[in-house]
Order: structure tokens, then C-alpha cells, then sequence
């Protein structure tokens, strides 16, 4: 698994159409926070990434998804499964405290690799 | 076994970093997770730490610092604190991720953490219109009506900041004069953009999934009014962060660690502090450094004792 960059233009069939559940990361160069949490996205695709995908999204180069979503305040999270927000986080977390807020959404079963 | 542990990565953490790496004790930063290199982080231009006279950006004096303690051997770790054992003469630092650490001296530099209003609705709407970072979320609230919180030097910077993207700042405080120094003061009063809601403070916020709004009293009068708002911004100052000590060494009325006058020695022997955990006064860059100076120094001298005393007590 590898974190991916998604972009307004790819958002739909990489985040919306993902057969797994997504960890969407709103963030920008200038987040002083974000750039925090970039090595720990990183960690959690590492050791969670069968179970979630993540997905990263630039708010700078990317407006339209962050206006759709009403972003206004970052980093912010959120999972979507089957397209549907179905849990938002803002602002900086450790990892082991996100990992435990994550879990319940973590997809069941076994994900077949595509 | 180290002979530091700094906790903390502001400016203070790390200028004790570079004088106890200078006096070869080969420090141990815990830096944090997500909370790295502190409440700089989160400014932009710093323009009156000393030697930059054309200013610096806020994180890259960060990285300044921590290249340069890393320069004389400081190790620096980015994982958080979760318990101190600080008496005894071999303190214990146990980090997130499960290891231990033990130290002959400990360095508190934890700083501070942003104050929140206190009012209803604010973990739900922070994210959603109420901020406490303008660096971060500034750029989401362009052409937009926005609001500061706060009478100080973080609240003007920030204030001035908003502007770049904000068609309208207002600036809301308790009181009927700034706390903030003359220049950020003057700069905020000059920008056309920026206005002032004196003698006021936020009772409620408005809005169910953003903020639409604030619900001011006036602190004179106790007058409520209700003004329209895209966005609000908190800089009412922090509070020291001793969750971890507060129980162990003695802290002020006011909560800060309380040190031995001019010295950074707390209450247990080979415990120090440094840097706004300890200040409730001056809450500098350059005091902050001064303090993390003044700590690395206190502990030098009391591991230089501890040898002196029992020089074969402790194999390392």
C-alpha cells in the first residue's frame, strides 16, 4: 500500500468509488500541523493499509473539493466508505490515539489486492 | 542511562539541547509527535529575535535551533511524553511508543497550549469556523467576515495575518486597551480592514455545522449582542502544559512550575525547568531560549556534582 494523491479531477474514482474505506487528509504546504501529520499517515498506510486506504488531498491545488467539503480549518479528516463521509476528525493527533479512532472503520474481512 | 532528557522542542527545549550537547552530556529531545517545535510553528514572520534583522519565518528558527543542537550531538526523538517519574536520582520517561527512558536530569520545556473560550459549541464548531490557528486556516476564509479573539501580540499577528485574505477582521476584546506590544498594536490600527469590538467577550457561539456567528457581552454594560461571522479566531493566550508534573513538583498559584528564584530548579533535585511552563510575565522566543540556557547550565552543574560526590555510582 502507498499513500495516494488525489486531485478534483481523480477525487470520484479514488476516493468515492474505492472499494475500501478511505482516510482522506485535507492539507497544504503552509500547515505548519500537517506537515506533522504526513510521517504519520505515512505509518498508518504502512502498518493499516489493507485495511483503509489513505488518500491525500492539496487544498491549494485542489479548491473545489475542499469548498464542496466546507474545509475550513486543517489538517482534516475524513473516512468514507462507499462514498459517504461517515467520520470527520480536525486537527493534529498521535498515532496511537488516531489508530484507535480509526478502527471502527477499518474494513472487515479480507480486501482482495487489486 | 542519559545524563539529559529535554522534554519539549520550542525555542527553549532546544537551546538547552545545544549548550548540554556543547558540555557533551549528549541530550535526549523528546520533540513530540504532532506538537513539534511549539507555538512557533504556527507564526510567520518573527521579526525581534535577536540576530535576524530581517526577520525569520517562525518554523524556520525551528529547524535553526535543532540543526544546530543537532550540530553538537543532541539526539532528538519525535514521539510524545505519556508518564515522568522525576524523584529519585534516575528519573524515568516513558514515551508513546513504549520505551523507557531513564535520565540523571530532566529538562521541562512543554510550553504552553492554546486556551479555548469556554464556551458551548466550541469542540463542535472548531474546524467549522473557529480556528486557533490563522497560519493554518487563513486561506479558507477569503472575501470572508472574520473575527479575533483576544488583545495581545498573537491576536494582532494574527489579525494582520487574516487580512491577506478577509474582506473584514474584527478584532473583539475584553477590554478597552490592547495588551499587545506598540508595533503590532499600531500595524493592526493602520490596516483599514481590521476594526474593534472593545469591552466584549464571546459568550456563545453561532451556527449548527459552521460558525454563523458570536453572541458578545459587554463586559461593561452586560449588554448581549449578536453579530454575523464566517469565521472566528482564538488568541486569548495558553496555559502552561504540566499535566505530566503537576503532581510530582510544585507549581504557582497559577499553575506554572515553580523554579528557585533566577535558577530553573524545580522542587525535586535533577528536575529543571525552562521556557513558558515556567513564565507567566515575558513568554518570548528569546526569553524562552534564555530560559533553556539557564536550565542545561543548572543541570550541567548538578551532574557535575553528583560525580563529584559518588563518582562510581553510575555506570552508563
Amino acid at each position: 500500500m502507498t499513500v495516494k494523491h488525489t486531485t478534483d479531477a481523480t477525487f470520484r474514482a479514488d476516493v468515492l468509488e474505492s472499494d475500501k474505506p478511505v482516510l482522506l487528509d485535507f492539507w497544504a504546504s503552509w500547515c505548519q500541523p500537517c506537515l506533522r501529520m504526513g510521517p504519520i499517515l505515512e505509518s498508518i498506510d504502512e502498518t493499516h493499509g489493507d485495511k483503509i486506504q489513505v488518500v491525500k488531498i492539496n487544498v491549494d491545488e485542489n479548491p473545489a473539493t475542499a469548498e464542496h467539503y466546507r474545509i475550513t480549518g486543517i489538517p482534516a479528516f475524513k473516512v468514507f466508505n462507499g462514498g459517504d463521509v461517515v467520520k470527520e476528525f480536525v486537527g493534529t493527533r498521535p498515532e496511537a490515539v488516531f489508530v484507535s479512532e480509526l478502527e471502527p472503520y477499518f474494513a472487515t474481512g479480507t480486501v482482495e489486492a487489486s | 542511562m542519559r545524563d539529559v532528557v529535554i522534554v519539549g522542542s520550542g525555542p527553549a527545549g532546544y537551546t538547552a539541547a545545544i549548550y548540554s550537547a556543547r558540555a557533551d552530556l549528549s541530550p535526549l529531545v523528546i520533540a513530540g509527535s504532532v506538537d513539534a517545535g511549539g507555538e512557533l510553528m504556527k507564526t510567520t514572520e518573527v521579526e525581534n529575535f535577536p540576530g535576524f534583522p530581517g526577520g525569520i519565518l517562525g518554523p524556520e528558527l525551528i529547524t535553526n535551533l535543532q540543526e544546530q543542537a543537532e550540530k553538537f550531538g543532541a539526539e532528538i526523538v519525535y514521539d510524545d511524553v505519556t508518564n515522568l517519574e522525576l524523584s529519585g536520582d534516575i528519573k524515568k520517561v516513558t514515551l508513546a511508543s513504549g520505551e523507557v527512558v531513564e535520565a540523571r536530569a530532566v529538562i521541562l520545556s512543554t510550553g504552553s497550549a492554546y486556551r479555548m473560550l469556554g464556551v458551548a459549541g466550541e469542540d463542535r464548531l472548531m474546524g467549522h469556523g473557529l480556528s486557533a490557528c490563522a497560519t493554518c486556516d487563513g486561506f479558507f476564509f477569503r472575501n470572508k467576515n472574520v473575527a479575533v479573539v483576544g488583545g495581545g501580540d498573537s491576536a494582532m499577528e494574527e489579525a494582520t495575518f487574516l487580512t491577506r485574505f478577509a474582506d473584514t477582521v474584527t478584532v473583539i476584546h475584553r477590554r478597552d486597551t490592547l495588551r499587545a506590544s506598540k508595533i503590532m498594536q499600531e500595524r493592526a490600527f493602520a490596516n483599514p480592514k481590521i476594526s474593534f469590538i472593545w469591552n466584549a467577550e464571546v459568550t456563545e457561539l453561532v451556527g449548527d455545522d459552521a460558525v454563523s456567528g458570536a453572541v458578545l457581552r459587554d463586559t461593561v454594560t452586560g449588554e448581549t449582542r449578536t453579530i454575523d461571522l464566517d469565521g472566528l479566531f482564538v488568541a486569548i493566550g495558553n496555559d502552561p502544559r504540566t499535566e505530566l508534573v503537576k503532581d510530582q513538583i510544585e507549581l504557582t498559584p497559577t499553575g506554572f512550575i515553580a523554579v528557585d528564584g533566577r535558577t530553573s530548579r524545580t522542587t525535586l533535585p535533577g528536575v529543571f525547568a525552562a521556557g513558558d511552563v515556567l513564565d507567566p510575565t515575558y513568554r518570548q522566543a528569546i526569553t524562552a531560549a534564555g530560559s533553556g540556557c539557564v536550565a542545561a547550565l543548572d543541570a550541567e552543574h548538578y551532574l557535575a556534582n553528583i560525580e563529584a560526590v559518588a563518582p562510581v555510582a553510575v555506570a552508563s
